[in-house]
């Protein structure tokens, strides 16, 4: 019976003062750790292709320490961007991102406000349906869209397939969708008793959205038109898909199937490609975090 | 009330000088305006979507020459096939192992930078999202030379430590390995911006509860942060599987579904039979097998998406 109240008197464990900030001072160190383990890993590719990049072929060939640049070289950069066939990659894949940019913002801006302000027979379903394709992957359509556009081909005798254009067709339907569904998200935020004022004031349903939605929304149409174009610009499987001539395809598949000959690869060459195709992305990022970050987490924030 | 609805019309009745015709008044009726204001959407969804997505059901019932019909046929020989219940297999291992990974690194990391000065937030968050800004087709390929056979740059490190050199894409297990490893490179930052971006709508007030309450910091995760994220981490969760369950381009560069066929999954098999092999229909049927799970993954989201948009 003592031997207990023995027990309760003495704290098993030592009672130590100031051991809060102390807790609070290793916890910091150790997030730091882990945050620049974590870091390290996530920059080890790009780094890695930048390393490579600035190495000639005798260089990487020989074997030398891989993490290490002894003779840095512009050759891989000289060599990509004065090849016609390079930049005719780039100046595709730019054409398409930027006329599905503007495709998408065309179709989806109007199409989020009418679905998002005026109330009409079916659009809560329609609302409904524009979430549910931009979960449809490109994976599951790329074999009948392939079929119906060579079928097309066929009775019109318009031939879109091997096009680059053909592309302009077919990404607005990864891209329309999610920036449809984030805009009605952004627009439903807007108070209502803005459009009512301006209806008041005389103004038409174009007029509204115009004046007062698209300056209003502005972050979050600079947040659909970022991932617009990342997503253009990064697709691979449609273009796989569509374009086969060297002059009509996209960067991200120009790369790897023209500096990929047969089993010989030009890894210096190739991670030139890799990084200068990451390039307009990362740079985008770079200044526009916030907005990116906005969309990014909008799709699943906003509902 | 019923005057007031008819009053543009009698307006229009008494002034015919204004001369409006039908079809501008019918402009001007809302239901009208929205409708056209939608049209350009409803085109695009119903002939490059809808109509793709059905006209595939009716692809997959075709010959390799697409002039007969073989009903069932196709399923029929994939169901006898050993590779298609190999490519079964290893789409649900990827799916399931990368999103287990993704969802769970992303916890961790986000909790990372919950933890240090706000700050310093901004630049750690932005270091940490590049794999996912990066185009993966452009970023696979950098993982394909870090595990070049006999240029790898982890097997130059790794020889240092003893550690002979690894196939990283010439052995079954360590493809499967190297190709959930880029996925889980390449998603868990999109986790982690979710999850930090959740973490931060936890009111401070339950944590210092759970303090005074005398709750341990496995406690508090347990009890408080899980609960109050559960709702995002049950949406990124399912969204992740939809894209995972559907990647193509990491595979597709990383192995081409080698060796011997053990890293295919359905998108990089659909397409091997389908655009490779060129059996159109045989390729349809196989990329019609992802739509169960996706659909079971795309109707809970739908639940959850509503469910959010009543409370709000």
């Amino acid at each position: 019976m003592s031997s207990v109240t023995m027990d309760k008197a003495a704290p098993t464990r030592p009672v130590k003062y100031g051991s809060m900030s102390r807790d609070r001072t290793w916890a910091l160190r150790w997030s730091y750790f882990f945050l620049t383990l974590f870091a390290v890993f996530s920059l080890l590719p790009p780094i890695y292709m930048l390393i490579t990049s600035l190495k000639s072929s005798a260089e990487i060939s020989a074997a030398t320490n891989p993490w290490w640049v002894f003779h840095p070289t512009l050759d891989n950069y000289v060599g990509l961007l004065t090849s016609n066939q390079f930049l005719r990659f780039f100046w595709n894949s730019a054409l398409v991102s930027i006329f599905v940019v503007t495709i998408t913002m065309l179709i989806s801006v109007p199409a989020a406000f009418a679905l998002a302000r005026m109330r009409f027979w079916g659009s809560a379903t329609l609302a409904t349906g524009v979430f549910l394709t931009y979960l449809i992957p490109d994976s599951l359509l790329f074999i009948p869209l392939f079929k119906v556009f060579a079928l097309f081909g066929d009775w019109t005798g318009i031939q879109l397939i091997n096009r680059w254009y053909v592309l302009l067709f077919i990404y607005p339907t990864l891209t329309v969708p999610f920036c449809t569904w984030i805009m009605i998200g952004y627009f439903a935020s807007i108070p209502k008793e803005l459009d009512e004022a301006a209806i008041i004031d005389g103004a038409s349903w174009f007029q509204t959205l115009t004046r007062i939605f698209i300056p209003v929304a502005l972050p979050g149409i600079i947040a659909a038109t970022i991932f617009a174009f990342t997503v253009s610009w990064a697709q691979f499987l449609y273009p796989l898909v569509f374009t086969t001539s060297t002059d009509q395809l996209v960067l991200p598949v120009g790369i790897i199937t023209t500096l990929i000959k047969g089993d010989v690869f030009n890894w210096g060459q190739i991670m030139t490609g890799a990084l200068l195709g990451a390039a307009p992305p990362l740079i985008i990022y770079a200044f526009l975090m916030d907005y990116y970050i906005a969309g990014l987490t909008a799709g699943a924030t906003k509902g | 009330m019923a005057d007031v609805a008819l009053q543009p019309d009698r307006v229009g009745a008494k002034q015919p000088a204004r001369n409006r015709s039908g079809l501008q008044r019918a402009l001007k009726r809302k239901s009208t305006a929205a409708f056209l204001m939608t049209l350009p959407l409803i085109i695009l969804i119903t002939l490059l979507v809808l109509y793709p997505a059905f006209y595939s059901l009716h692809l997959a019932t075709l010959n390799k020459s697409m002039q007969r019909f073989v009903g069932l046929g196709n399923f029929e020989f994939l169901f006898k096939r050993d590779t298609f219940w190999l490519v079964v297999k290893q789409s649900c291992i990827f799916a399931i192992t990368a999103v287990f990974f993704k969802a769970l690194i992303g916890f961790i990391v986000a909790h990372f930078v919950h933890n240090i000065p706000a700050k310093g937030q901004r630049k750690w968050r932005g270091m940490l999202l590049v794999p996912w800004v990066i185009p993966p087709a452009m970023s696979t390929l950098a993982w394909l030379w870090l595990f070049d056979p006999s240029y790898s740059a982890f097997n130059y490190t790794l020889s240092f430590f003893g550690i002979g050199p690894i196939p990283w894409t010439g052995d079954a297990a360590w493809a499967r390995f190297s190709v959930i490893l880029v996925n889980v490179w390449y998603g868990a930052p999109f986790f982690m911006i979710m999850y930090l971006a959740s973490l931060k709508s936890v009111p401070e007030q339950l944590y210092e509860a759970a303090a005074i309450d005398g709750a341990n910091w496995w406690q508090r995760i347990w009890y408080v942060t899980l609960p109050m994220m559960r709702n995002i981490i049950a949406i990124t969760t399912l969204f992740s599987l939809i894209v995972t369950f559907a990647n193509f381009d990491i595979v597709r560069i990383l192995t081409a579904g080698g060796p011997l066929d053990h890293t295919h999954i359905f998108a990089t098999w659909a397409f091997r039979i389908g655009i490779e092999g060129s059996d159109i229909p045989l390729g349809a049927s196989v990329s019609l097998f992802m739509v169960p799970i996706l659909a079971v993954a795309a109707i809970f989201i739908l639940r959850d998406v509503n469910k959010r948009g009543n409370e709000s």
